[in-house]
């Protein structure tokens, strides 16, 4: 079993929360990974980037190699697109569809959007949305995440636990509110796939 | 023991805490920043009273790092590659007097700059101070030889640099530790002259370090950091540095390379072994996260003899970190690539955030210049540095810490007047005092600008050294009292700022002017502490 998954998005959007969530999962169930991210841009405005690697294997390089991602999970539909080089040829992109226009040449919202849906396999969704329909627009990463979540190979009850243990001292209503955002997003995609 | 989930940083520092350390000095520099936060915020260092505050400059924790092994202790100082620059003097020189408790320089290079302005190699930094030099494969390993590196420093009294890369001390992995060892206790030197460089002194000792090269040859022959894994197919020989050997196996599945390798971990060079390379195979591929340091060691000036194939030759790109990509075509393999970036795709720089003091500065400082021909701004390391960009474009230069002033000062030298100078607070204590010293002194006539943010901001809002002092220091230097000011960089007081500027920059004498606002994610986190205290308490 191996996942390669690159998160995508801005500074601030919380890519690194759903690397801690996947990554204490995946500990949970005797895993191998391996994470790596960039530093110090987060809080300027500037696109950030994860490598996160699951295994049953060991693994080898911290980067994952371009043309061999089997996901990759954006929170910012422009930033999908930027690493489409390290998509596999069956590897599958969820990304959101809501823009974070924080540049003066932001291309149009219907280009970028006909260039996602040439992708072979993807999953697009309005995850801010969806996350403001249960009540707190924080968690539309976690939207993310759970719409991402039937691509990963793994139990989602262990992806359940690690959101009650890292929200753990947030309180229960913070928990279950990031509980409810994940099912909401594994739910959208599961009827894009029956549809 | 469980696995902790570390960055190639953390594992650093848990391995220090876990060998017994007793201080870690640095200045904040990416990729380093992170061994000493992860000090600071440890409870285990904390309950040890492990002296882990930001030192003003690498040469300063260089130097305060050398001082606690000399009273005995176990000390670590940690720098990015560009940092090694600032400690150059101790750390040379720290090879010479030698070490009395374990002592260890982290060295966190930058290839392919993705936060520096160059790629420079600290391995060619340990080889010119001729100390031995480990650089890790992995978290694992990292960890790992902290502890090697201590004991190996006390054995043979000798400081250890231990070098890593961003890809390495930025990504997380599954780490076991060890059992803790205690902290040495307070013991001075046997030779209470064995710090003192006199030459006659110095002389002997550097004779002892010219003698000491071969035994550290014989450990890098027999150390398990070293390793020979042979392979059937001799065509090609492979020689793999640090993390590159990750890049190597991620090639092959089920890690089998079907040539010999040659995994280096410790330097200087286990020479028996690439001899035995060098004799078996018919080429030599040579893979290293940074300059080709070993390549070209083999090579020599002629690159007569067996064919070295690496960077010097077009096999892997000359510039840049090495990635499983480049070393697939750099075996003959095919590349692999998914699909190609959709041509609206558009640069998302970092910039300045929203309500950032600099935005204020700049914009007073470009409404003052804008009548006169541009390009006589100087100025220096930090988030001011993306004034460069645009809608500013406020800035001319950016070159090394507390280059700012004094280039400045060298270009109104030069006649170029007004000139003008940029730095950040941290920037100024770091490197910026000696050149303010030396305008005052020349009585240049340049305005430098100290932005005041309260922090070392681009790091992430590390505590500054000059917090409180910028003023009482300018006028220590000798700055005309008259000519120093403190701005609020507000757009309510922008007439009034740019008036203040105007006046200054006619002044044919050294003027300061100090913005001063708390840099605005700094005030956040604030915030946010004691949003979270006061919840907690409630």
């Amino acid at each position: 079993m191996k996942r390669d998954i690159i998160l995508a998005g801005v500074g601030g959007q919380g890519i690194i929360s759903i690397a801690a969530i996947i990554g204490t999962a995946a500990l949970e169930q005797g895993l191998f990974l391996k994470q790596s991210e960039v530093h110090g841009m987060s809080q300027r405005g500037g696109n950030v980037q994860s490598n996160l690697r699951i295994s049953d294997k060991e693994i080898a390089s911290d980067l994952i190699p371009c043309g061999k991602a089997d996901l990759i999970i954006s929170v910012e539909p422009l930033e999908a697109l930027r690493y489409l080089p390290f998509l596999s040829s069956d590897g599958w992109v969820i990304t959101s569809t809501k823009p974070y226009i924080n540049i003066p040449e932001y291309p149009e919202m219907d280009k970028v959007m006909d260039e996602i849906r040439k992708l072979p396999h993807y999953i697009a969704l309005d995850a801010d949305e969806i996350a403001k329909e249960i009540g707190t627009l924080k968690a539309a990463n976690i939207v993310i995440l759970g719409a991402a979540s039937p691509f990963l190979d793994m139990q989602y009850e262990k992806l359940e636990d690690a959101i009650r243990f890292i929200f753990r001292k947030k309180g229960e209503d913070v928990i279950h509110k990031n509980l409810q955002a994940l099912k909401a997003g594994k739910d959208f995609t599961e009827r894009q796939m029956n549809s | 023991m469980q696995r902790l989930l570390l960055l190639g940083d953390e594992a650093i520092a848990q391995g220090a805490l876990d060998a017994g350390l007793s201080g870690i000095y640095a200045y904040p520099g990416t990729p380093s920043t992170e061994i000493t936060e992860f000090v600071q915020h440890s409870k285990q260092a904390k309950q040890d009273n492990i002296h882990s505050t930001w030192s003003a400059n690498e040469k300063t924790a260089m130097e305060s790092a050398l001082g606690m092994s000399y009273a005995g202790k176990r000390s670590m100082v940690c720098m990015k590659h560009v940092g090694l620059n600032v400690a150059a003097d101790p750390f040379v020189n720290s090879a010479i007097t030698g070490a009395n408790g374990g002592l260890i320089i982290v060295a966190a290079d930058d290839p392919s700059m993705h936060s520096s302005q160059n790629e420079q190699d600290s391995r060619f930094f340990g080889k010119f101070a001729m100390v031995p030099v480990l650089e890790p494969l992995n978290q694992q390993e990292a960890y790992d030889m902290v502890h090697y590196g201590f004991d190996f420093s006390e054995r043979y009294k000798i400081p250890i640099m231990l070098r890593i890369t961003t890809r390495l001390a930025h990504s997380r992995a599954g780490v076991k530790r060890r059992d803790s060892r205690k902290k040495n206790d307070l013991k001075l030197p046997e030779d209470l002259r064995q710090f003192v460089l006199l030459p006659a002194i110095a002389r002997k000792r550097y004779r002892n370090l010219l003698k000491a090269q071969d035994l550290f040859e014989q450990e890098s022959e027999t150390s398990s950091f070293n390793q020979y894994i042979d392979g059937p197919d001799k065509s090609l020989g492979i020689i793999v540095c640090g993390i590159a050997y990750n890049y190597l196996l991620e090639n092959y599945p089920d890690r089998h390379v079907p040539h010999p390798v040659l995994k280096i971990g410790q330097y200087p060079l286990p020479k028996k072994m690439i001899e035995r390379l060098y004799e078996e195979c018919k080429e030599i591929l040579v893979l290293e996260d940074g300059y080709p340091i070993v390549e070209e060691s083999l090579k020599g000036l002629l690159g007569k003899g067996l064919k070295i194939k690496g960077r010097l030759d077009g096999t892997v790109p000359r510039d840049g970190e090495l990635n499983p990509n480049i070393v697939a075509v750099s075996l003959g393999m095919k590349d692999t690539y998914g699909l190609p970036v959709p041509s609206l795709m558009v640069g998302r720089p970092p910039s300045l955030c929203s309500g950032c003091p600099h935005i204020d500065s700049f914009k007073a400082l470009n409404e003052v210049l804008k009548v006169l021909p541009k390009g006589r701004v100087f100025s220096d390391i930090g988030c001011y540095t993306l004034g460069a960009l645009k809608p500013y474009e406020a800035i001319n230069s950016c070159v090394d810490m507390g280059a700012s002033i004094t280039m400045a000062k060298g270009a109104a030298d030069a006649g170029l007047v007004p000139s003008v100078a940029v730095i950040g607070d941290s920037t100024f204590t770091h490197s910026g005092m000696t050149g303010l010293l030396d305008a005052v002194n020349d009585k240049s006539p340049i305005t430098i600008f100290i932005l005041d943010n309260g922090t070392t901001a681009m790091t992430g809002g590390q505590d500054s050294a000059a917090f409180g002092k910028i003023e009482d220091i300018c006028k220590g230097m000798g700055v005309e009292e008259g000519h120093i000011h403190v701005l609020r960089p507000l757009k309510k007081f922008h007439e009034e700022n740019v008036k203040i500027i105007n006046e200054e920059l006619t002044y044919p004498g050294v003027s300061v002017i100090i913005p001063r606002r708390e840099c605005i994610v700094t005030i956040d986190k604030r915030v946010r502490e004691k949003f979270k205290k006061t919840e907690a308490a409630e």
